[in-house]
């Protein structure tokens, strides 16, 4: 039931979109977006999307991940990036 | 595929697992971490991720399948439903056979009762608008990410009218149930919290479950996902720290998605709620708000339920390398209990892809 697969929303009507992902388009609702924007990814769960990918957080985590091998966290240190730590 | 592929890497698996086994060095001693969610069970077996941990990190499997901790009266009362004429049960499709006292909706369905599996609850929407005359009542079971996307379609469905559209509902929700878990006294040293549950709640309701000493990461699905919040877990162990960190920034904010739950608060309330394998769990469900009983159907539709009865032999609460009907008498093919039924289940996954060890 919980697979979000990320996908492009292409089309927006009112509170249904089109989404896309590997050539297949789908109809989601929109209701639970605050601002829905074309060519954004949003993540898709029981026919609505849930939510937006932000770009550049997606950036920053795969920094990270490809300094995993270079970086050896200090103790003490988050392995997270400091800023918007939860 | 964009987002997925990357976070998918080979070659980022050998830096990460030296950062893991590093951190479990340091810890040096057994952690216990569970993975909270069924999808992120099924990634770690398909990706064979247990395989790639230390010795000395386990990972156990939490209750974050919304089919497998669904008690098994409410499966009854969906059957009971189903056998009313006029009637249609829309479902999410892992719910047709999961088996109930004493038989199944999929069984039913042979017998003549109308089941409509469905993607989405507007899907159940859309089919009470093309048949006025017939009740659809739809099955509303999940977490935060679910119960939304049920709140959002009911008041359409409100809105423009449609009353012959009702919810059978048992949404529960994950924060509660894993303070529980937290207290118990089977030590657990870390939770990989639910990526796609976070992203409508955020990361704060996590920060009880740290206060009492467990260490939290909200992880995404991909693997290097899970291998990089494992790590993290580690690392706040190692270091004597218990905090909510977040790995999933790319959809998960702090304070989640506001406006879903504005739409969730508007329709449903807390009530609590029976968890398959946990019990009854004070504040973990949600329940329809008085004013829209109308289209509650456990309200509208009087049906006579017997006693609910667990499929005996089923230890569904336990871990299936404890289970003897585990691949014997109980298959994907011919299930015993829930979580061999759902593709998010624990048992699903071992058998699936093997895991046992
Ligand atoms: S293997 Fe089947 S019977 Fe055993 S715990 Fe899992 S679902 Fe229940």
């Amino acid at each position: 039931m919980c697979v979000g697969i990320p996908m492009k929303l292409v089309a927006i009507e009112g509170e249904l979109g089109t989404v896309e992902a590997a050539g297949v388009e789908r109809e989601v609702g929109l209701a639970l977006l605050e601002h829905p924007r074309i060519g954004d990814y949003v993540l898709v769960h029981a026919g609505y999307a849930i939510e937006q990918i932000d770009p550049e957080e997606a950036q920053e985590t795969l920094a990270l991940l490809r300094e995993a091998g270079l970086l050896d966290p200090e103790p003490g240190a988050t392995g997270a990036p400091p800023r918007n730590a939860s | 595929m964009r987002y997925l592929d990357e976070f998918r890497d080979p070659s980022l698996v050998p830096p990460l697992r030296a950062r893991i086994e590093r951190a479990a060095s340091r810890l040096g001693r057994r952690a216990t971490l569970m993975e909270v969610c069924g999808t992120h069970t099924m990634s770690i077996a398909r990706y064979g991720l247990r395989e790639l941990l230390p010795a000395s990190v386990h990972l156990v499997s939490g209750p974050g399948c919304p089919v497998c901790v669904t008690p098994i009266g409410y499966v009854d009362h969906a059957i009971a439903l189903a056998r009313r004429p006029g009637t249609v049960i829309a479902t999410f499709g892992d719910m047709v056979r999961v088996p109930g006292s004493t038989t199944s909706l999929g069984a039913e369905q042979g017998r003549g009762a109308r089941i409509q599996v469905v993607f989405s609850s507007l899907d159940a929407l859309k089919l009470a608008r093309r048949e006025p005359e017939t009740e659809v009542i739809f099955l509303a079971v999940g977490f935060e990410t679910t119960a939304p996307t049920t709140a959002a379609t009911l008041r359409q469905a409100i809105a423009e009218g449609t009353r012959n559209f009702s919810l059978l509902c048992a949404h529960k929700t994950i924060p509660t149930a894993l303070e529980g878990l937290a207290r118990q006294p089977a030590r657990l040293d870390g939770l990989l919290c639910p990526p796609h549950v976070s992203a409508i709640i955020g990361t704060r309701p996590y920060e009880r479950v740290a206060a009492i000493g467990i260490p939290c990461v909200v992880g995404g699905f991909e693997p290097l996902d899970i291998l990089l919040a494992v790590a993290m877990l580690l690392e706040q162990l190692a270091d004597g720290r218990a905090e909510v960190e977040n790995e999933y920034r790319r959809v998960v904010a702090r304070d989640g998605n506001a406006r879903a739950r504005a739409i969730l608060e508007e329709l449903f309330e807390p009530c609590d709620a029976e968890w398959r394998g946990l019990g009854v769990v004070p504040g973990s469900g949600l329940r329809l708000r008085a004013e829209h009983s109308a289209h509650d159907a456990a309200a509208r539709f009087e049906v006579s339920l017997e006693p609910p009865r667990e499929p005996r032999g089923c230890r569904c609460a336990a871990t299936p390398d404890e289970c003897p009907l585990f691949g014997k008498a109980c298959t994907p093919e011919d299930p015993v209990g829930a979580c061999m039924v759902s593709s998010e289940g624990t048992c699903a996954a071992y058998h699936r892809y093997g895991g046992l060890r």
